[in-house]
């Protein structure tokens, strides 16, 4: 019978990073419904070591996550398998919302909107000042839905996730994880309303 | 573009890395040769190298997961790094990524400098970083790269597949750097390709001059982002060397 090590509540529109050993389990829950949660995620000995999505739809041959799936990292090693999934589908190719990229995708003046860089570089330099935007790459977005078409499209769409939706990990080495529970306002991927969600760790 | 006006030329063997500066209004022609090529490209501001290609603002603001004519390789920074102002290829791969040496070994077999000499395989992630290496940069630097020349089908349930489109003999493809662009090419397979032959065939990549960007051109007016994009990247130039001309 495993252990619950931690639970805690990552408010709408805030960063979270923590450590996970080798064997621990993971549950991020969308308590609510539709939200955006951009993850990264580090070997904790080799932060240069990080999570790779392009790795990561090559091994699988797919483009999108879900229970099996295995988290590749740069140097094609397996970080994390996601172990349990009630919401069946996950992004990696949508990248984390930022205010340079929101005034090329919505207009100028949502430059000083609140984004998951910044909750990125704020959590990651809090961590360990030896961090730096160099060390981010394209991330996950559990619970978001961001579908590929054959004709080479690609589109941010109405979430298929809803409330109590969770995804399970358990990591294959110590990792550190990178959260943003993702503030956007501008597309529907927090269904255009951010919400807390919930991250619980159980030891192995 | 006539080949006879290139101002740099350098044919590129496969599986070979190589780097070239190309600043704002010069472009870059890639010509796959043999039509079995692939080249990996990276692509950094000069300026300010902590701003690089990215993958996932490029597909997002663009609403794509193929480049083609009128797409722009876009920067974490919101600007566009390079344009593609001409293409006779028509899909290019953004979401694969590049080979590592154990994956070449496992798809085309043991050949390496000892056995092989220069004829060894070589494999896309080692190519970057000892491209990446010569001009300051490392591990952190390597992020998803673009594939030119390589066409990657997606079904409806997200599978992907290498598409027999990706052969096309003399394709080619002009990037212009819209910023003062650091490009690091590999033309090391795409990790989708099959063995056992590892490739042959050259790329030819030549640089000429493209010249202002002109309002009605096909990459800034392909959709409202572009525009703001380049906008973007003109924000970058606002403060121009000894003050603003007359
Ligand atoms: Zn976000």
């Amino acid at each position: 019978m495993s252990t619950l090590l931690r639970q805690e509540t990552i408010r709408a529109g805030d960063p979270f990073m923590a450590r996970i050993d080798a064997g621990q389990r993971v549950r991020l829950v969308d308590t609510e419904g539709n939200e955006a949660i951009d993850t990264f995620f580090f070997n904790a000995e080799d932060p240069r070591e990080r999570y790779s999505a392009v790795d990561t739809v090559r091994r699988q041959r797919k483009v999108y996550l879900t229970t099996g799936t295995e988290l590749v990292s740069n140097e094609d090693r397996t970080l994390l398998t996601i172990v349990d999934d009630t919401c069946g589908r996950h992004d990696t190719l949508g990248g984390a919302c930022a205010s340079e990229s929101n005034t090329v995708r919505y207009a100028h003046d949502r430059k000083f909107m609140h984004s998951c860089r910044d909750n990125f570089l704020l959590a990651l330099l809090n961590w360990n000042e030896d961090f730096s935007k160099r060390d981010l790459g394209p991330n996950i977005n559990f619970f978001m839905n961001v579908p590929l078409s054959a004709d080479g499209g690609l589109r941010f769409e109405e979430g298929i996730s809803g409330p109590g939706k969770y995804v399970e990990l358990v990591a294959h080495m110590d990792v550190l994880i990178l959260i943003s529970n993702c503030p956007q306002l501008n597309n529907p991927c927090s269904g255009f309303n951010p919400t807390p969600v919930e991250f619980l760790l159980w030891d192995a | 573009m006539p080949s006879n006006a290139f101002l740099l030329e350098e044919r590129i063997p496969a599986g070979c890395h190589h780097a070239l500066l190309l600043k704002r209004g010069y472009a870059l022609r890639l010509t796959d040769l043999s039509g079995d090529g692939n080249v990996g490209l990276l692509a950094f501001n000069a300026d300010e190298r902590s701003e690089r290609y990215n993958m996932a603002d490029t597909l997002k603001a663009q609403h794509t997961h193929k480049l083609a004519l009128g797409n722009v390789l876009y920067s974490d920074m919101g600007r566009p790094l390079l344009s593609i102002m001409g293409d006779s290829f028509g899909w290019h791969d953004t979401i694969c990524g590049t080979t590592n040496a154990a994956m070449i070994e496992a798809t085309y077999g043991l050949n390496d400098f000892q056995l092989a000499r220069n004829g060894y395989y070589r494999n896309g992630r080692d190519g970057f970083l000892m491209e990446l290496g010569r001009w300051g940069l490392g591990r952190r630097d390597l992020v998803p790269n673009a594939n030119f020349f390589s066409t990657v089908a997606v079904d409806d349930e997200g599978n992907i597949a290498l598409s027999d489109a990706s052969y096309q003999p003399g394709a080619w493809v002009e990037l212009r750097a819209e910023l003062n662009v650091l490009v690091i090419l590999s033309t090391a397979p795409h990790p989708l390709r099959e063995g056992p032959t590892y490739p042959e065939g050259d790329i030819e990549a030549g640089v000429f001059w493209a010249g202002e960007v002109p309002a009605s051109d096909v990459c800034r007016t392909a959709c409202g982002e572009n525009q703001r994009g380049f906008e973007n990247a003109e924000a970058w130039f606002a403060l121009p060397d000894g003050g603003p001309k007359a």
